[in-house]
């Protein structure tokens, strides 16, 4: 046997004791002396972005899985994920421009494309910190069974809301041709503007998921937060021209045009929509989309990386 | 029946491959708070400055201290609820300790990729996400893809691998996740509760899968309240009780003990 043990049952701990030279050296010391490291240990951020990259193909098959699994219940199945962006963007048709006829100053075949997109580059945001919050809180099991760098969930939810937002992207070009907004060079634009939101979200989805896992109560006041966000951001109406009729002063205008929602909405309609006159542009608007983007994408990396150990506790 | 598994090797040069330091786990639970679950009630400890009433403490392991060596299949055996499972999510680093340490040789896996499978996917796609989720590249998922169905049995009553796994029976759904579990060649393999599951063949045939994966692993750890399949495949056995070690030793001095227990 390779263990002999001296037990006497009742006399509670019973001890394995190995005749070998190792005998009676501390755990610590042993488990040097044979090159064991600490089980759950967090690695250091370069060797934790290189598990990251290894893991690139479950990162994107988990994503594109929670994509199938979400409407395969529905009879019409993955028509939903073109049909629900169509739908939300139906029913801003029917309520501003048959029922309300209101175009806020700009001509509703200018309102319609400018409203739907503010909707769509918002949703994309405000699902992502959605999604984020709940990655790590709502795949315990997942966290508890299985050893991944944990950053892999909120980036593949992050992912997974960049795919439904392709998707949205689709019906878009079809609202905006329809209203007359033919195709131009600019149109080209939506790739970076994609991009650095998509950094971005990632990185909000990060920072929420560290968040979310230490205090999940963060799930219920995050819809709040983000309704609040969107009121901030123009998403309905041009938020610098209500500003200044209200007289405001000119560092509010500044802060608030420059809120990364903001900026990425204020992009993707200056570079879709022809009318450019309605668009009000903040100063600096590409070092702005760019800084938000590394600074919260770099971030929230490094801020979830911090408590990578303590993932997966109760 | 109880054939032992002596491990020459092991005497020759006993190389630790995980080591448990003084281990304890605590679980906190919210929620979990034996107060009146109203909103007033919260309101209330919340305004008294209260927080930690709806949080409980769970301390799930207490102190726990073994060396495995190479080559050993380790049982563990106690008590629903005496934290063997919780002992082995620590030993893979999927919970932190409160206090005290694991030390392991490489990455410990613990067998079981349930978590990762989606029931609203296809067999065939939970194959993939599970594989990749253990860390398999997709060339060596795809290499092995044909074995994981046909050790599975799934395919042997029409072809199932490509329904979602929502319409599986149970039996079926385990025996797939046992699968691909398997599929992967571990240093340190830790297994909970899967041979439970499964009709007889299957049975023989993850018990045959384990000795085979005993063989490349280093150490393997099993989980289980079947005392026959521990006597059949451990050589040596830790029974835990309320988180506690009660016993260390060969699998028959061990599991008699316990069964002298548990009988009465």
């Amino acid at each position: 046997m390779s263990t002999v043990s001296e037990t006497t049952h009742g006399s509670a701990v019973a001890m394995s004791a190995p005749p070998s030279p190792d005998d009676g050296l501390p755990a610590a010391e042993l488990a040097r002396k044979y090159g064991l490291a600490v089980s759950g240990a967090r690695p250091s951020l370069p060797d934790y972005a290189r598990q990251l990259w290894a893991r690139r193909h479950f990162i994107v098959a988990f994503s594109r899985a929670k994509m199938t699994a979400q409407y395969s219940q529905a009879k019409l199945g993955q028509v939903w994920q073109v049909a629900t962006p169509l739908l939300n963007a139906g029913v801003y048709l029917l309520i501003f421009g048959v029922l309300m006829q209101q175009s806020k100053g700009m001509g509703i075949a200018t309102y319609i494309p400018f409203l739907v997109t503010g909707v769509f580059v918002f949703t994309f945001t405000q699902s992502s910190a959605m999604a984020g919050v709940r990655s790590i809180a709502g795949n315990l099991g997942l966290v508890r069974a299985l050893h991944f760098p944990r950053a892999a969930l909120p980036i593949s939810f992050a992912m997974q809301q960049l795919q439904q937002l392709l998707l949205s992207m689709c019906v878009l070009f079809v609202f905006l041709i329809g209203f007359g907004h033919m195709p131009g060079p600019s149109w080209a634009l939506i790739v970076p503007i994609l991009a650095l939101q998509f950094l971005f979200n990632t990185g909000l989805a990060m920072i929420l998921a560290r968040a979310g896992s230490k205090t999940p109560d963060l799930a219920q006041l995050l819809p709040f937060i983000t309704r609040t966000w969107m009121y901030a951001s123009g998403v309905m109406y041009n938020m610098v021209e209500a500003l200044e009729k209200t007289h405001a002063p000119k560092w509010v205008i500044d802060v608030v045009g420059a809120n990364p929602a903001a900026v990425y909405i204020d992009l993707m309609r200056w570079s879709l929509i022809e009318d450019h006159s309605r668009i009000h542009l903040p100063p600096h608007v590409w070092l702005l989309a760019v800084g938000w983007a590394v600074l919260v994408g770099a971030g929230g990396f490094v801020y979830f990386w911090k408590a990578e150990e303590q993932y997966g506790r109760g | 029946m109880a054939e032992q598994n002596p491990t020459p090797a092991a005497d020759a040069a006993r190389v630790p491959t995980v080591i448990a330091d003084d281990v304890h786990i605590v679980y906190r639970v919210y929620g979990g708070n034996t107060g009146r679950g109203s909103a007033t009630a919260a309101l209330n400890r919340l305004v008294r400055r209260q927080p930690s009433a709806g949080v409980r403490e769970v301390h799930a392991v207490k102190g726990v201290s073994f060396t495995a060596y190479r080559g050993e299949a380790i049982g563990l055996i106690g008590s629903n609820g005496s934290g063997k499972s919780t002992l082995l999510k620590a030993i893979a680093g999927l919970l932190p300790t409160e206090r005290g340490k694991v030390y392991t040789d490489g990455q410990p896996s613990l067998l079981g990729v349930n978590a990762a499978m989606m029931n609203d996917l296809t067999g065939e796609k939970n194959v993939m996400l599970g594989g990749l989720a253990m860390g398999m590249s997709r060339e060596q998922i795809r290499e092995r893809y044909q074995d994981i169905v046909d050790f599975s049995g799934i395919n042997e009553k029409g072809d199932f691998i490509t329904l979602p796994m929502r319409t599986y029976s149970s039996g079926m759904a385990a025996r797939l996740r046992f699968s691909i579990a398997a599929a992967k060649d571990h240093d340190v393999l830790m297994i909970d509760e899967a041979l439970a599951t499964g009709d007889r063949s299957f049975q023989k045939r993850s018990e045959a899968r384990i000795r085979e994966l005993r063989k490349q692993a280093g150490t393997v750890f099993l989980v289980s309240h079947n005392n026959r399949s521990i006597r059949d495949t451990c050589d040596r056995v830790l029974w835990l009780e309320h988180g506690q070690l009660l016993m260390d030793g060969p699998t028959e001095e061990v599991v008699r003990a316990y069964e002298k227990e548990t009988a009465r």
